[in-house]
């Protein structure tokens, strides 16, 4: 077996089920959008943040926002080692990568249960 | 009909700093040899030209090579299936080292084989005649022992290509799940824990040129999906 | 040559085919230091072209199948030169050695009941040729050959074999007193030559099909081992027995199995006439392949071959429906529309006899140790050397082999050489160290071509070389032609002593390969000749126009071949089996 501890669940399989899982959640969230888009052609800003000021919605959002973590952590994890083949660019740049995500994703709560 | 044009990838390491191509003209007097055949009437030009060549009937798994852009066995390689405009361009395997010309260092293909654990194992008591099997579970070994371990497969797959020492790659996986599909293993569960890793299966991303090329017709991304369900099946 | 690097082991086995890797497989068990040396990745020996079976009476096709009815086959299919202790050994522990295959994974076909899937091969019958074809060929598939190699190969990898693997052995090592203690072998990938010492050598390098121009055989069987011990002065046996093939694919040259006609395909000349129905009464196509083949030649000979030129006849299979040729001979589908441009489950195949397998080799006992003969035509033990598998001369398929043997010989005697020379080295080997001198005799020969400076191309001599052994020693044989045959090749032998290798890079030099390969072909070619001419009589493989009768008040002997005098003597023939009766000449008949 090759040990690998920069993935995300250090086995191949629950990346390859965790990319799947996430691939739904983010499915169905951008169908969803799309949907209450076309519904509401006159959208204004007061039906935009009653929308998200319903807590289903927040955690609807928020499991689309993981799942975009995840989701990109696990695909960029493998692009960076297919072909960054110097240790040191290879984790220098998934630390760059996580950094981000990491960004996004706090970003990404704090506009959701913020002012 | 004029002579076949042939471009052929040289290098001799000990006379050569860097790979280069090499024109051929190859007079086949119009017949449809196969490119192994063309190959020897270019070693009676160069004496020095060297590609590795066995059986010559598609079964050592010797010859594989990069025939126009494609990989194949040279020897069941008709010319009319590979030639356009009269011109062929022949390549060693891709991303393989290469020794000299059309000789390829196999040593990390062999080792991903290896590393599958490529034989029966079975803890049972050894009975006086064979272990019976019903031809139905033998005809689950239908398409995947018939391996010939020419590489083409592996080496036309970008994953392999990346990730060599740690992705098993197509050739390899085709025989790791030949075993698991075998009635008479009872090694499964470690031949599957050997394989849950991110790298050894799930580099696969299921582009499919293992298939694309096989000379033998088998298909090895099916049998990855195939070792795929065998490990979700067994972890949740 | 003192600058020379070596390699020690205990017993260094050159030749990864069946054989190799049986007799590899039972040192490694043992925990010798062994090692396998072998000019092509394991898994490229000719062992993976084997189609059609392994033949051995493991009854179940037949539960009351006997492994003495095998042997009868055997004796009788090898024209009674075969060895009856010998045959016996091999009809009796096969069914051991084919179990054995299964339980370390051989992907056999099955009949229903879940045993190993059986056919009918050419030769085969019940009780001693008394209750009719009998179906005795254990098979995977059409790629029997290729199932048990790499069945064979992933054995010794789990049991850790030491491999040598592109590797060329050159020539034998012989000490002061004649044993053989080892070889010198190039890596072929790097060039470096290295003296290999070693208390037991195998030669397990398989034929020479390629001495002719026409052979279902692979590229690379050139008959290394043969050529080794020729130089080496020790003699071969029978070497005069080569088995034309009935069906190589015309002009290709492929194989198409025995069990094409085993599954029920027939033979047919022009006037679409089944014609091994009247050559052959009872057994129809599925007689002794001498037999067949020869009966295909006639055909051609009195103008009923098919094709333009009619040299050559038709394998029909169409009726067999395209389920059957797709479950038990897919290999073959593949081969013949890939070679021959047709489609079996529509149009009979172009087939034509072949050059297939070598009968003769060295001569050795049933442990694998190679034998000589002394002035007085006593029999003696050459040290340290061993063969086994087609190198061999066990010899357990006389002037003929059945369909199906030689997978059961590999297995066999490979298994046999292995565990006598596990014995043996328990019981402790010391051999005189081989000294400078002798090491630089067995260079000589690689050091010629090193230092060659100009003469003939390599590639043009070995053609004429399968020119002459086509022309003058195929299926049919005649003293003139012979006469003719033998005086060409003493001159080429002299061209080729003379030859001009002018590559002489390190890296992969595949015409240095071929360079070395040339002088063994040349040994095989010329104890061949010399040994067709000699036996004058037909018998088996061997058909003379001139004897056209078998002569069993001369010749119910092994021919064996001296290479230094170039002479031929006889060896007589065991018919002693230790636990049935002996079983007397009878005019071979199917």
């Amino acid at each position: 077996m090759v040990t690998n501890i920069t993935s995300f669940g250090r086995s191949g399989l629950s990346d390859w089920l965790m990319q799947r899982f996430s691939a739904v959640v983010l499915a169905i969230y951008t169908v969803f959008m799309v949907a209450y888009l076309l519904l509401n052609p006159n959208l204004d800003y007061y039906a935009w943040t009653a929308l998200f000021d319903q807590t289903w919605m927040r955690i609807f959002s928020l499991l689309a926002f993981i799942s975009v973590a995840a989701h990109a952590w696990i695909g960029l994890w493998t692009v960076t080692t297919d072909y960054l083949k110097s240790t040191f660019v290879r984790v220098g740049a998934q630390s760059l990568i996580i950094l981000a995500i990491f960004v996004y994703l706090v970003w990404g709560i704090q506009i959701l249960w913020g002012a | 009909m004029s002579n076949l044009q042939v471009s052929i990838y040289r290098y001799n390491p000990e006379t050569d700093s860097a790979p280069y191509m090499q024109e051929f003209q190859v007079d086949t007097k119009g017949r449809d040899v196969m490119v192994l055949d063309v190959l020897h009437m270019m070693k009676e030009q160069d004496s020095g030209l060297a590609f590795r060549r066995s059986c010559r009937e598609g079964v050592c798994g010797s010859d594989g090579m990069n025939m126009n852009g494609k990989n194949g066995l040279a020897c069941i390689t008709p010319l009319s299936e590979v030639v356009k405009g009269n011109k062929l361009t022949l390549r060693p395997l891709p991303g393989l080292p290469v020794i000299r010309d059309m000789v390829v260092d196999m040593g990390l293909f062999y080792k991903q084989y290896e590393r599958i654990q490529p034989y029966l194992q079975n803890d049972t008591p050894v009975p006086a005649i064979e272990r019976l099997q019903s031809p139905e579970e033998r005809d689950k070994l239908d398409g995947l022992y018939e391996c010939i371990l020419c590489a083409c497969c592996s080496t036309s797959c970008p994953s392999f290509w990346w990730n060599p020492d740690k992705f098993v790659g197509p050739a390899g996986l085709l025989q790791s799940y030949r075993f698991l599909a075998d009635s008479r293993d009872t090694a499964t569960s470690e031949r599957l824990t050997d394989l849950e890793d991110p790298f050894s299966v799930f580099r696969c991303r299921g582009i499919m040129n293992c298939v694309a090329v096989c000379p033998k017709g088998l298909n090895p991304t099916r049998a990855i999906g195939k070792i795929r369900e065998m490990l979700l099946a067994d972890a949740t | 040559m003192s600058n020379l690097r070596s390699l020690t082991f205990d017993a260094i086995i050159i030749g990864g085919g069946g054989s190799g890797l049986r007799a590899a497989l039972e040192l490694a068990k043992s925990g010798k230091k062994t090692a396998v040396l072998s000019k092509v990745f394991p898994t490229r020996s000719h062992t993976v072209s084997a189609q059609g079976g392994i033949t051995c009476a493991i009854a179940s096709s037949d539960p009351d199948d006997d492994w003495r009815w095998h042997m009868y086959d055997t004796v009788k299919g090898g024209d009674y030169i075969a060895d009856q202790d010998a045959s016996e050994y091999m009809c009796s522990e096969g069914p051991k050695a084919v179990f054995e295959l299964e339980h370390m994974g051989l992907p056999f076909s099955r009949f229903d009941n879940g045993r190993i899937y059986q056919r009918p091969f050419g030769g085969q019958s019940k009780n001693f040729g008394e209750g009719g074809q009998a179906a005795r060929t254990c098979a995977a598939a059409d790629r029997t050959g290729h199932a048990l190699l790499h069945t064979l190969y992933q054995n010794n990898l789990k049991n850790n074999t030491t491999f040598l693997n592109e590797w060329y052995a050159v020539d034998l090592v012989k000490n002061a007193e004649g044993d053989v203690v080892g070889c010198i072998a190039m890596c072929i990938e790097t060039g470096e030559v290295v003296h290999v010492k070693s208390k037991a050598t195998v030669l397990a390098t398989g034929g020479a099909g390629r001495i002719y121009a026409s052979t279902t055989n692979a590229l690379i069987n050139t008959g290394d081992g043969i050529g080794m011990a020729l130089r080496a002065g020790f003699p071969m046996q029978d070497m005069e027995m080569w088995q034309f093939h009935p069906t190589g694919i015309y002009g290709a040259g492929t194989l198409v199995t025995e069990g094409c006609r085993g599954e029920g395909g027939y033979l047919i000349n022009k006037d679409g006439e089944r014609f091994m129905e009247r050559y052959a009464p009872n057994a129809k196509d599925l007689a002794g392949r001498d037999v067949v083949a020869r009966s295909m030649v006639m055909e051609i000979l009195e103008g009923r071959g098919c094709g333009e030129n009619g040299d050559h006849v038709f394998l029909k299979l169409d009726h067999l429906g395209e389920e059957v040729l797709g479950k038990r001979l897919p290999g073959i589908v593949e081969l013949s529309k890939t070679f021959a441009h047709v489609d079996p489950a529509k149009d009979p195949i172009p087939v034509v006899p072949t050059c297939h397998y070598m009968m003769g080799g060295i001569p050795t006992n049933i442990h694998g140790q190679a034998i000589t003969q002394d002035e007085s035509g006593k029999d003696h033990i050459v040290n340290g050397l061993y063969a086994c598998g087609e190198a061999a001369c066990v010899s357990v398929h006389g002037a003929n082999r059945l369909g199906g043997n030689s997978l059961l010989d590999l297995v066999v005697f490979g298994r046999a050489a292995g565990m006598f020379i596990e014995g043996a080295l328990n019981e402790g080997i010391e051999y005189l160290d081989a000294s400078e001198s002798d090491v630089e005799f067995a260079m000589k020969r690689i050091t010629r071509w090193n230092e060659s400076e100009g003469g003939e191309s390599i590639p043009a001599l070995k053609a004429e070389l399968q020119d002459i052994m086509q022309t003058s020693f195929g299926v049919f044989r005649e003293e003139k032609n012979m006469q003719e045959g033998v005086k060409k090749l003493e001159e080429l032998r002299s061209r080729i002593a003379n030859a001009h290798l002018p590559d002489k890079s390190n890296a992969f030099n595949t015409a240095r390969v071929e360079a070395l390969e040339l002088d063994n072909l040349m040994e095989v070619a010329e104890a061949t000749a010399i040994a067709a001419l000699e036996r004058k009589e037909s018998r088996g493989a061997h058909s003379r126009y001139d004897y056209p009768d078998r002569d069993d008040v001369n010749w119910l002997k092994h021919s064996l071949y001296f290479p230094m005098s170039k002479e031929l003597k006889k060896r007589d023939v065991n018919f002693k089996p230790k636990t049935v009766d002996t079983f007397e000449p009878k005019v071979r008949t199917y």
